[in-house]
């Protein structure tokens, strides 16, 4: 294996400027089930596109399908149901070496006998790359993930953070039309995920045909990262959409609370374009919702604030302080409001309140959101069982 | 380390080698003793002679030995290769299928290797599956009775591969025959040397099946130094074990320096 290290390689390689690989994924009603007769469905019927060159995220708790829509799209599972478009290209019945996909997951899975250089030229090797346009390749997909002054080592002498950059140059250097990465950061520490993060937006930046499939049940990996969230549970898709979207109006119990942290209170929908919490009124923008329906309001702990803002008088909610935790920048506050716990964050507060003391929280009737139907359960923060989703969501 | 006190290591290490000692060590030194002594009648060996080891070289032992190499390494080949591919393909089998596959594979194992002689005698006696009286029904017996061994040690050495790196390298379009041959193959290079030394061992020292079966133009060492033992010449049986001793262990070391070099983790 020549050593590409020495490659004048540019500051910047720019894109490939081969023929960009057929971009963009579509699932078609996938279902997945496993068991003898197809009696456990894993994935249920998931309808989902990926732009070419959008970065979308499947977030969802352990068991929400997310690995399995993912391994469905890399060919390592076979759908019972429903097709899978690549590029356009339907590859449901198609092996998974001929699907033309990168792949980075969670544990690196670099080839322990080969060196850096090597398991990056294994996939070029492996699609039949003229030989002489192989180290120039592997130099550039390692010039592009900073690892270029290690080509020749072998990866247990590399530390995790780097495992994942060679990773990511071997998922790479084939200039495949996607990416799929399944929980890549998971197994990093704190400070190398955010890192990573910002190297993964700027690789994205420089691969701009690209699309991105990335499983996570981290919601700032998703936040940060994507163009688009799709929020998995129980096997089904709960909700797709921006991370702005999902994060201001949540259209489910379940996003709200897996997107962000929230406070979800049971409301009652007024004909005043308010609503009922608990005998208070509370003026939020209630949409199309009709009067005397049940509805979630959707509160973000730090968007409470303990005096009213400026400008019209802003929502009240009264509640007892039960816990304070100090959590550097901010404050967080356990509060009881008409019988549900509240969260709220507040900047670092001079005066701690104790426990027991009555506290009035404010806020923006326009940063609160309605959630149509669906009964949240008690609690601010716990996730809701299965079933919450509760019926079509008004627009 | 279970134990932490010292005195308590102490006590352990007597016991190993209180139990090692007489059972392992002591009946291969005597075995060594005996093949350089002229006569032994008191507790010790006396006259101390290489004639054995000089009649050895003159007589059949040369011939014994290239016989059993050779049955040996073919045994071992053909095992090594049949129970690898029957491991690689049990992954693919469903749970029932397995289980017969792996029932199939221990029945060589579980069968006294006598019977497992007898059958192939009485199976390959007529045409057209004529192979009584020729070596390759020793070759045969012998890769029948190890590929168990090597089926096994593959199997598990399987069980421990972690999935991604097959999924990875199909992922990034290797046909499966490259998945098997640049991926598996290497990853498993340490169990298959491993295996391949165990089969090469097993086989060298097979004696009851062989007995059963061997022509009298291949007669391999265990046969001879049986043969010996039995009509009463102790000390020239004692130093053709010598010889199958040192052979193996030479081959076996050899194998275990390629694994030390074929693993990389």
């Amino acid at each position: 294996m020549p050593a590409p290290t020495a490659a004048p390689a540019p500051a910047r390689p720019a894109a490939p400027a081969a023929p960009p690989a057929p971009s963009g994924i579509r699932f078609d009603h996938v279902t997945v089930a496993h068991g003898r007769h197809g009696e456990h469905t894993v994935l249920d019927a998931l309808d989902l596109t990926v732009e070419p060159g959008e970065v979308m995220a499947l977030l969802g708790p352990s068991g929400s399908g997310k690995t399995t829509a993912l391994r469905a799209v890399a060919g390592f599972v076979r759908p019972v149901s429903g097709r899978i478009l690549i590029g356009g290209r339907d590859v449901t019945a198609l092996p998974p070496h001929r699907r033309g996909i990168g792949m980075v997951v969670q544990q690196y899975a670099l080839f322990p006998h080969m060196t850096v250089a090597g398991n990056v030229a294994f996939g070029l090797k492996a699609h039949r790359t003229p030989r002489a346009d192989i180290p120039g390749r592997v130099a550039e997909a390692l010039e592009m993930t900073g690892m270029a002054g290690h080509a020749d080592r072998h990866p247990r002498e590399l530390s995790g953070g780097q495992q994942q950059r060679v990773a990511i140059a071997r998922a790479l250097a084939i200039r495949p039309g996607v990416l799929l990465l399944d929980e890549p950061l998971s197994a990093l520490d704190a400070q190398l995920r955010s890192g990573m993060l910002t190297e993964l937006a700027r690789l994205h930046r420089e691969l701009p045909d690209v699309s991105l499939l990335y499983v996570t049940h981290d919601q700032v990996e998703a936040l940060t990262l994507a163009d688009r969230i799709a929020v998995l549970e129980s096997a089904r898709l709960r909700e797709c959409g921006t991370p702005q979207q999902l994060y201001r109006a949540p259209r489910t119990a379940f996003t709200a609370s897996f997107v962000g942290t929230a406070n979800l209170l049971p409301v009652t929908v007024r004909g005043d374009g308010a609503v009922d919490f608990a005998g208070h009124p509370l003026a939020v923008p209630t949409g199309g919702a009709a009067p005397g329906a049940t509805a979630t309001l959707c509160l973000r702990p730090h968007l409470l604030t303990p005096q009213p803002g400026p400008g019209p008088r802003a929502n009240t909610l009264r509640g007892t302080v039960t816990e304070v935790q100090w959590r550097g920048a901010t404050h967080r506050l356990h509060l009881t409001a008409g019988g549900h716990r509240l969260l709220a964050d507040l900047p670092e507060l001079r005066a701690v309140p104790p426990c027991g003391t009555e506290l009035a929280l404010h806020f923006a009737p326009e940063d609160a959101s309605l959630i149509p139907a669906g009964l949240a359960p008690d609690g601010p923060h716990d996730r809701p069982a299965d079933g919450t989703d509760g019926g079509p969501h008004h627009a | 380390m279970l134990v932490h006190s010292a005195a308590a290591r102490r006590v352990i290490h007597a016991v190993f080698f209180l139990l090692f000692v007489p059972l392992f060590a002591l009946p291969l030194l005597v075995i060594a003793t005996a093949s350089f002594a002229g006569g032994w009648s008191g507790a010790l060996p006396s006259a101390p002679t290489l004639a054995h080891y000089r009649d050895l070289a003159r007589g059949s032992a040369p011939a014994a030995l290239a016989t059993s190499l050779l049955t040996a390494l073919a045994a071992g080949a053909a095992a090594l290769i049949t129970g690898t591919w029957a491991a690689l393909a049990a992954e693919r089998l469903g749970r029932r299928a397995r289980r017969l596959l792996d029932t199939l594979f221990l029945l060589p194992v579980a069968v006294p290797s006598v019977v497992v002689g007898l059958a192939l005698l009485v199976a390959f006696s007529r045409p057209p599956f004529l192979l009584n009286g020729t070596p390759q029904i020793v070759i045969t017996a012998h890769a029948v009775l190890v590929t168990a061994f090597a089926y096994q040690s593959v199997t598990a050495a399987l069980a421990r591969l972690d999935p991604a790196y097959a999924q990875s390298a199909a992922g990034l379009g290797a046909r499966p025959a490259t998945v098997l041959w640049r991926i598996k193959i290497p990853l498993l290079l340490p169990s298959l040397t491993a295996a391949a030394g165990l089969c090469f061992a097993l086989s060298m020292g097979e004696l009851s099946a062989t007995m059963m079966l061997y022509p009298p133009d291949w007669v391999p060492l265990p046969v001879q130094i049986f043969a010996a033992t039995d009509r009463g010449s102790l000390f020239t049986g004692a130093a053709l074990a010598v010889l199958l001793m040192a052979t193996t262990l030479l081959v076996l070391l050899g194998v275990s320096r390629l694994r030390t070099k074929a693993a990389y983790r």
